[in-house]
């Protein structure tokens, strides 16, 4: 029997009048992929602010592992095991490469500010584990060539994956990326898509938001499609390119069309 | 924010370079030239200068204006442009000269605790204000400025009004083994000058140390990217109330030096104009240097104090030179240290 390890309950995000996610609920399965996906605005980034914790949402909630995240500050959420990317390319610019994988080892910090400030001996012994850590996962992403670049000199697909760096040294469970393979050409979303079941394969739970097709199709274990906020079908990629719903709400319904 | 973006630029070349290069060759480099510092300010100007109490008055003043604004490099490090350093230099004066008028304390146990009360206040304040960013947080911070000094015109008996707290007594003298090496009388300012020297040194290296820690990092990310900080588990509001209130202890430590060193202190002691100061030497000096604050308060003091000779023209002169380098050395004075050594290495190559 496979495990659930988040629950979204009936989540709902009022912004004045507008409804962005209305009563959407499913399931995430250890170890699994799972995609999100929807036309425009369909409320899918909202969707993951709201499991992520940077958004409160009006009703509903998240339970991840059996307990609520919903309420958490989202730096507790990601100290849990809940860590998201970002859809811009989004690291610290001004770090190298690997500064940035370092820097986000801070949940596994086990010095005080204190000792961080005068480097006790744990502090130092942090440091160490750190790099080495950061090293490894940075040649896992193939990074390793590029770790001492600064960041922002980098070119594209690499900071996506640096991205993806970053959000792994925070050890996730659950990992939220919001659109991996956005802007990126055929053979870059390859390499993207690898790469992500390579996470998977470290026992990385993984929640994406996408609109590449193919990639979805590929990729996930089981889909979830949003449209006006509402979640219309859910389902393996088989199932979901089958169904009537999905179809009508991606490429419109044929007697809308006119001249029908 | 355009105004975000700019002070990344402006901190980036450093980092970058230290990011790089983290040699030995590097660090013994710094190390060598502050202990050259170290040297400069504490034997070579006393020697020099020692019998004129004018100029060892005017460095006294540049060493502890230095120490307040290196709390305003610090913030700047979180990414915040923070005008709220002379409140909190007025907050640490006034906490100095009531603890020592009214309770008689020693004012060497008056120095940490005003500090201490300093943060101690930055901490509250900061905890809702850092929400802030760009030039909100710039134009709360000098409103803060501007409201602590009309708390302490208004304070009524506490900080006595328009008239100040005079008569604040000297620090007690510094003996060891019943020797007295340091005797603080009004006839001569080297023991303060000697005070402010160990102040500003202590400053640097505890700066110094904070910077190149893991604190430092995360302070940093902070400043490059608050949204991703949080997602990989930082709790952003915890570190930048912290940065917040570091700076505020520096900024309470300088109030109260001045406070005993002046022996007064009114509501006019810090008005917004020094808030802007503090904020001016770092940029003279260069954000990305932890001497920067250093740099530009000891250029900006002592460059005051010449340009006494033609009187009417003094804040005129002074105003084109800030704008002089302003538009010529954007990234601070010390980034002349950077351009020389990139062409040398040109040369080389």
């Amino acid at each position: 029997m496979t495990l659930a390890i988040l629950e979204v309950q009936g989540i709902t995000k009022r912004f004045g009048g507008l409804t962005a996610v209305n009563d959407v609920s499913f399931v995430v399965e250890k170890e699994a992929i799972l995609s999100v996906i929807g036309p425009n605005g369909a409320g899918k980034s909202t969707l993951f602010k709201l499991i992520s914790s940077f958004l409160p949402p009006t009703f509903g909630q998240v339970s991840y592992e059996g307990h609520r995240i919903t309420g958490l500050s989202p730096h507790e959420v990601a100290r849990r095991g809940v860590v998201r990317t970002f859809q811009e390319t989004s690291i610290f610019k001004e770090m190298t490469a690997l500064q940035n994988v370092v820097v986000a080892h801070h949940l596994r910090c086990r010095a005080s500010s204190f000792g961080l400030y005068f480097s006790s001996a744990t502090a130092r012994a942090d440091e160490e584990r750190f790099r080495k850590s950061a090293t490894e996962i940075l040649v896992y992403l193939g990074l390793g060539p590029v770790k001492n670049a600064l960041a922002r000199n980098l070119p594209h697909g690499h900071l996506r994956a640096l991205g993806i760096a970053v959000a792994m040294a925070a050890e996730p469970k659950v990992l939220l990326l919001d659109e991996p393979f956005a802007g990126m050409n055929i053979e870059e979303t390859e390499a993207a898509v690898k790469l992500v079941r390579g996470v998977r394969e470290r026992g990385v739970t993984v929640i994406l938001v996408e609109h590449d097709m193919s990639a979805v199709m590929r990729i996930s274990d089981r889909i979830v499609v949003l449209n006006f906020g509402i979640k219309i079908a859910e389902g393996t990629p088989a199932e979901i390119q089958k169904n009537e719903a999905v179809i009508e709400a991606y490429l419109g319904r044929a007697d809308d069309e006119l001249g029908h | 924010m355009g105004l975000d973006r700019h002070e990344t630029a402006r901190h980036s070349a450093a980092e970058g370079a230290v990011a790089i290069g983290q040699t030995d060759q590097l660090a013994s480099g710094r190390k060598l030239r502050f202990a050259a510092f170290a040297l400069i300010m504490f034997l070579v100007i006393p020697i020099l200068l020692g019998r004129s109490p004018y100029f060892i008055t005017v460095l006294t003043n540049g060493a502890v204006l230095s120490f307040i604004s290196m709390g305003v490099w610090i913030t700047f490090s979180i990414g915040r442009m923070n005008l709220a350093q002379g409140a909190f230099a007025l907050v640490g004066g006034y906490a100095a000269a009531i603890l020592s008028t009214r309770y008689g304390i020693s004012f060497w146990l008056c120095l940490p605790v005003s500090g201490l009360v300093s943060a101690a206040l930055g901490a509250i304040i900061g905890w809702p204000v850092l929400r802030l960013k760009g030039v909100y947080f710039a134009m709360t911070t000098l409103s803060l400025t501007e409201a602590i000094r009309l708390l302490a015109l208004n304070g009524g008996d506490i900080t006595k009004g328009a008239t100040g707290i005079v008569n604040i007594p000297r620090p007690g003298p510094i003996s060891i083994f019943g020797i007295t090496i340091l005797r603080f009388d009004g006839a001569n300012p080297l023991p303060y000058y000697f005070l402010a020297c160990t102040l500003l040194v202590l400053g640097i290296l505890g700066v110094w140390r904070l910077s190149a820690s893991r604190l430092g990092w995360v302070f940093r990310s902070l400043r490059q990217n608050e949204d991703l900080a949080t997602s990989i588990g930082i709790n952003v509001a915890k570190y930048r109330v912290m940065a917040f209130a570091i700076c505020c202890f520096m900024g309470g430590i300088g109030g109260a030096f001045f406070a005993a060193f002046h022996q007064n202190i009114y509501p006019a002691t810090y008005t917004i104009a020094d808030s802007v100061n503090f904020m001016l030497y770092c940029f003279l000096g260069g954000l990305a240097y932890i001497f920067g604050p250093a740099v530009g308060a000891f250029l900006l003091v002592i460059s005051f104090e010449l340009l006494h000779a033609v009187q009417d023209y003094q804040t005129l002169i002074y105003g084109l030179l800030m704008i002089a380098c302003m538009l010529w050395l954007p990234n601070g004075i010390l980034s002349l240290g950077r351009i020389h050594f990139r062409q040398r290495k040109n040369l080389v190559s």
